[in-house]
């Protein structure tokens, strides 16, 4: 704390280079807090599944159904709290650019097994009145400004025509990164409406009494659907959102190779601006040996400075990640849950920190071994 | 009384004995300083002169702990310094000696009062302990009313005088002064001297000055001379270290 005042002067010794530096620095975890958001999102929710779930889909691949009637056979495996059910429904709105994500779910169970889901209860007895009815997710309703009683048309694009909804109800999440960028609408209206396709469901969704039985229920149902026509692939709801998420590549592989890259010009660019501080500062760096500033001083005094450096440029950064985050999806769609959690915000700053310290090593090792006689000689 | 062949009773501040220093350059061997012997009592004022080379500022920085000699010994105040380890040399130098340099040395991005509050942030007085002390200290050198100025706004004699005041501000024991003047005009040179020459006679202040100017030398109570390492007692004349 007694150095305070020496590494402020420091900082605003070259105000134009601190300041490029800290901007550097800015924008780096700018990117890193966009990046790792693009990371969360494309995860498709992997980060928020439920650990007391499974996903059960058709073994062959997951857009080929599962019979409607293996939902009796999974309440009854042991272990098994509930069952839910959903199919995707790929409806268009206006324009195919207006993709956001529709499932037909069974409206007696899905919202007790996806609790995370917050429908006030007046608006889920709309639904269970209304054939017709569905819910959307907040963010969805902000982008198309929709509001409780609007007519929604959707055009089917797997069972064609016009497929005309009422907006029951809008959802939110329990937690700031559950996705409320979906509709959800009831299963029976798609299993009346539909021309083929009748009597199947897309996925199972099964609750665990105790999360610890996963692997042992998974086998169990994989086994009782063995060598029949429609065998199935059980899996746990995060292992499931993970395998969604690879089909639009290696995303996480992606981030990291980015974040390193930038990190490591980083260091190289901090790195630089640190050794030439140092330099030029030769002879004040002897003068305060003279007076009696020890070696740990010294190293610390340049130390700080880096960290500081970087600390501040982390903040600034991040903070406007986070705002830029709290816009909500920038891709109207694309990126459901665009959200910077906050363990994100301190891996940053704390990945910030030490680039800034592993920048200022090098320079606050060679001002701390400066001979004093040989700086004062090359004043 | 300062003496320069060993025969001091060991009871003054400074004990030089058998003192040389070597370089090496390239294959070559330099014999900077070759058997010194030298005892300072508390109180004196002793001018080093002799030509470019004669190893003044090398015996400055060994008195000063700023270099270590290759035989002999250095006790100050009863502390005998050549056998210290780097750290301990480090905080030693913090409470005993004061610094002055021909370039003054002043940090550019510290004012008048944080260059000389920097030698007090290693003891543990308090901010406003500190800030009592510096004001003092810059009311000693006359320079109290540019306490807030930076080094760029004050004129070479008042640079010089922020250094010393950062040479007394934590009461060092004795004060090193490599060249005071060297870089002064004639009357700010004449000013200085004025101020260590107070410091001296009304502070009871140490100092050992390394100079080439015999004027300035005139105001030490003892001049000595430097030649081929070799330290003999002597008089000021004009062209002494010229």
């Amino acid at each position: 704390m007694r150095f305070v005042g020496l590494v402020w002067a420091n900082l605003a010794r070259k105000k134009l280079r601190t300041t490029l530096t800290i901007g550097s620095f800015a924008v780096a975890l700018f990117l890193f807090g966009l990046l790792v958001t693009i990371r969360g999102a494309f995860s498709g929710g992997a980060d928020v599944a439920g650990v007391d779930r499974l996903t059960v889909i058709n073994k062959t691949s997951l857009i080929m159904p599962l019979p409607y009637s293996y939902r009796d056979r999974l309440l009854q495996a042991s272990g098994v709290a509930a069952v839910t059910f959903a199919t995707w429904f790929g409806g268009v709105y206006q324009d195919e650019r207006n993709f956001f994500p529709q499932f037909a779910v069974d409206r007696d169970t899905w919202f007790k097994v996806y609790s995370e889901y917050v429908v006030p209860k007046e608006q889920l007895a709309n639904l269970m009145r209304d054939r017709q009815g569905c819910l959307v997710g907040r963010s969805l309703a902000k982008r198309f400004g929709w509001k409780v009683g609007d007519r929604i048309p959707l055009r089917g694009t797997i069972w064609t025509g016009t497929w005309e909804f009422n907006l029951d109800g809008v959802y939110e999440g329990n937690r700031p990164d559950v996705d409320t960028g979906q509709m959800l609408f009831r299963y029976d209206y798609l299993e009346e409406q539909r021309r083929f396709g009748k009597g199947t469901v897309g996925w199972y969704v099964v609750k665990l009494t105790n999360p610890d039985d996963a692997v042992r229920v998974s086998e169990a149902i994989d086994g009782g659907f063995a060598n029949s026509p429609y065998e199935t692939l059980t899996q746990t709801e995060k292992a499931f959102a993970a395998s969604f998420a690879k089909q639009m590549g290696n995303i996480g592989l992606l981030v990291l190779t980015i974040g390193a890259v930038v990190f490591f010009t980083l260091l190289l660019v901090t790195g630089n601006t640190m050794a030439i501080a140092v330099r030029e500062r030769t002879a004040e760096f002897a003068v305060l040996k003279t007076v009696g500033f020890s070696n740990p001083d010294i190293l610390g005094l340049v130390l700080v400075e880096a960290v500081l450096i970087a600390g501040l440029g982390g903040v600034l950064g991040l903070a406007f990640a986070k705002l830029f985050t709290l816009g909500g999806d920038p891709t109207r769609g694309m990126l459901a849950s665009f959200y910077l959690p906050w363990s994100s915000v301190g891996l940053g700053f704390g990945l910030a920190l030490a680039v800034g310290a592993a920048a200022g090593a090098l320079p606050a090792v060679s001002a701390m071994r400066l001979e004093v006689v040989d700086a004062l000689r090359r004043v | 009384m300062v003496r320069v062949d060993g025969t001091g009773n060991g009871t003054g501040l400074i004990r030089v004995r058998d003192l040389d220093k070597k370089y090496r350059r390239g294959s070559e061997e330099i014999h900077v300083l070759q058997g010194l012997n030298l005892d300072v009592e508390r109180g004196e004022f002793v001018a080093f002169m002799g030509p470019s080379g004669s190893g003044k500022t090398t015996l400055l920085n060994l008195l000063g702990g700023l270099d270590l000699p290759t035989s002999g010994s250095i006790t100050v105040a009863g502390d005998e310094i050549t056998h210290m380890s780097a750290a301990k040399l480090t905080a030693w130098r913090a409470r005993h000696v004061g610094f002055i340099f021909q370039m003054y040395n002043l940090i550019p991005v510290l004012t008048a009062f944080g260059n000389v509050e920097l030698p007090l942030l290693l003891t543990r007085l308090s901010k406003g302990e500190r800030r009592r002390h510096v004001e003092a200290t810059l009311g000693v050198v006359g320079l109290l009313d540019r306490m807030d100025h930076y080094p760029r706004q004050l004129s070479g004699g008042q640079e010089q005088r922020v250094a010393i005041a950062r040479a007394i501000v934590a009461d060092a024991t004795f004060l090193l002064a490599d060249e005071p003047t060297g870089d002064l005009d004639r009357k700010s040179a004449d000013e200085i001297m004025e101020l260590l020459g107070r410091l001296v006679h009304e502070h009871g202040k140490t100092i050992l000055m390394v100079t080439h100017d015999p004027r300035a030398a005139e105001r030490a109570g003892v001049v000595l001379h430097l030649d081929k390492g070799v330290l003999v007692e002597g008089s000021v004349s004009a062209g002494v270290g010229a």
